[in-house]
């Protein structure tokens, strides 16, 4: 199989990578940088498990072919973790009560922290939208929504 | 996904001629979101990708004249871009009503009119203000309008080789609304089972009666490609748009969709939404309360 040279910058740090070009984006970080916090669910752009950012915009990295992501900088859910503490988004989910099983909590965190960076003070109906392509099927979102408001409003700036 | 070959140019004729050389077996793709659910099912199996990603110029919005904008212009680009929302709220509007952000960072306009889906839903709003498709290929430069740019499910005028350029839209005057709406099942993250876009220009005759000197109604999904409902159109062309007029449109532009029953809905519920669709936004652009613009 023909492979494909690509630089790919995640969590801050460079990597060169010898790829099949079938893969995507989120197999690269799965299987070949073992970062398993970004998750696959779908594989087909539905459910949002997988959502990173991509030059600091939320994608669905299922939907990305890792080639095409060459010279680009990742930020998977782990690149949130600053000198080992949980971001706020994070701490605020977990102290809501706002994880159950945990597999969608990756991808609403980074879908959140997207949102907070274009909109520091977000309202309610703005964090369902921001989230309407993440699904959960065990806490029925308001512990999730109710955190991530709570962010913006406690946040200083 | 069976083996392809990756190739990312920088310009449109390198593109063009590599997607040319694989003679119907390269694909173009941009943001991939219909691309790459295709490839993995194996319903598609090209032998080439030809991303566009690096080729420059693809992702302006801009307005001189017609407004211009890149084939690779993505839905959130729309969303934020002041140019679309002080002048085609539309496109806007319609974007954000489209998956969820996620799949909007990397969905682009080119990819959505390409795909051919009679579902679209930018088809609708982009006929009803008259849009034109920049398309180019090998032996150079074609202009289609958008009216013809559809021949079928997943399918467009395009030929192997062929790359949408850009989208003209003509710059709409004071007296331009426009709106599209569509029917679906859940509010986020779903697939139009109805689909209308339409526009209007008001003549202004006395400060109540609103006169319409042109009118274009498009209806998505229901039909194989989105659809001008032209006889509707001619009702209205040249008329008062009063309660009566409009409910005669809307019922004739039930009449001209071709709907099919599937699973997302039966062929009637579809043809009396067209209707609904129709003659509800069509008061609503009539309203001469509406601030025009808006
Ligand atoms: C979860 C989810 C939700 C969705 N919701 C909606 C929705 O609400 N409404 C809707 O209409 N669609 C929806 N879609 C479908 C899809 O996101 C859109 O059609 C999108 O705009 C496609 O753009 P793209 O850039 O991703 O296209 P790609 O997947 O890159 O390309 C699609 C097709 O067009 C061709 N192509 C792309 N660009 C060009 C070009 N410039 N020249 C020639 N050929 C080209 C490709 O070769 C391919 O055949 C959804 C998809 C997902 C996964
Ligand atoms: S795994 Fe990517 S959106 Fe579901
Ligand atoms: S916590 Fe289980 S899917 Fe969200």
């Amino acid at each position: 199989m023909q492979r494909h040279h690509i630089s790919l910058t995640v969590n801050g740090d460079s990597h060169e990578l010898n790829i099949d070009p079938r893969q995507t984006l989120l197999q690269v970080l799965r299987e070949d940088l073992e970062l398993h916090g970004t998750h696959l669910g779908c594989d087909s752009g539905d459910c949002g498990a997988c959502t990173v950012l991509l030059d600091n915009e939320p994608v669905p990295s299922c939907l990305v072919l890792a080639a095409d992501a060459d010279g680009r900088a990742v930020v998977t859910v782990e690149g949130l973790v600053q000198n080992g503490e949980p971001h706020a988004v994070q701490k605020a989910i977990v102290a809501h009560g706002g994880v159950q099983c945990g597999y969608c909590t990756p991808g609403i965190v980074v879908s959140s922290v997207a949102l907070l960076q274009e909109n520091p003070h977000p309202n309610e109906q703005q964090v369902r939208e921001a989230i309407a392509g993440n699904l959960c099927r065990c806490t029925g979102y308001q512990k999730i929504i109710a955190a991530v408001v709570e962010v913006g409003a406690e946040s200083g700036f | 996904m069976k083996p392809f070959e990756f190739f990312s140019p920088i310009t449109l004729a390198e593109a063009s001629r590599i997607l040319a050389d694989h003679n119907g077996q390269g694909r173009a793709l941009a943001g991939g979101t219909d691309l790459l659910i295709r490839m993995k099912r194996k319903q598609w199996t090209p032998r080439a990708v030809v991303s566009l990603n690096r080729v420059a110029g693809l992702n302006e919005i801009a307005l001189n004249g017609d407004l211009k904008l890149g084939a690779r212009v993505t839905l959130n680009q729309l969303i934020r871009s002041q140019i679309i929302r002080a002048h085609f709220p539309v496109l806007a509007q319609t974007a954000r009503n489209m998956a969820g952000v996620q799949v909007r960072t990397l969905a682009t306009i080119g990819g959505n009119l390409c795909n051919a889906s009679p579902s679209a839903d930018m088809a609708p709003p982009l006929m009803a203000l008259n849009a034109r498709a920049v398309i180019i290929g090998v032996e150079g430069e074609r202009i289609v309008p958008l009216d013809e740019f559809f021949v079928g499910p997943g399918k467009s005028v395009l030929q192997p080789g062929e790359i949408l350029r850009e989208i003209l839209v003509p710059r709409p005057n004071d007296f331009t609304r426009a709106s599209y709406h569509k029917l679906e099942h859940r509010q986020a993250m779903d697939i139009a089972m109805v689909g209308v876009g339409v526009s209007v220009q008001i003549e202004h005759r006395t400060s109540n009666i609103e006169n319409c000197s042109d009118v274009r109604i498009v209806l998505g999904a229901v039909a194989p490609t989105p659809l001008r409902a032209k006889r509707a159109e001619e009702i209205l062309r040249g008329n008062i748009l009063n309660e009566e007029n409009i409910a005669h449109a809307a019922r004739v532009a039930a009449e001209e969709a071709k709907p099919i029953d599937d699973v997302r809905s039966s062929m009637w519920y579809r043809r009396e939404m067209v209707e609904v669709l129709t003659r509800r936004q069509l008061m609503e652009l009539g309203d001469s309360r509406l601030e025009i613009g808006d």
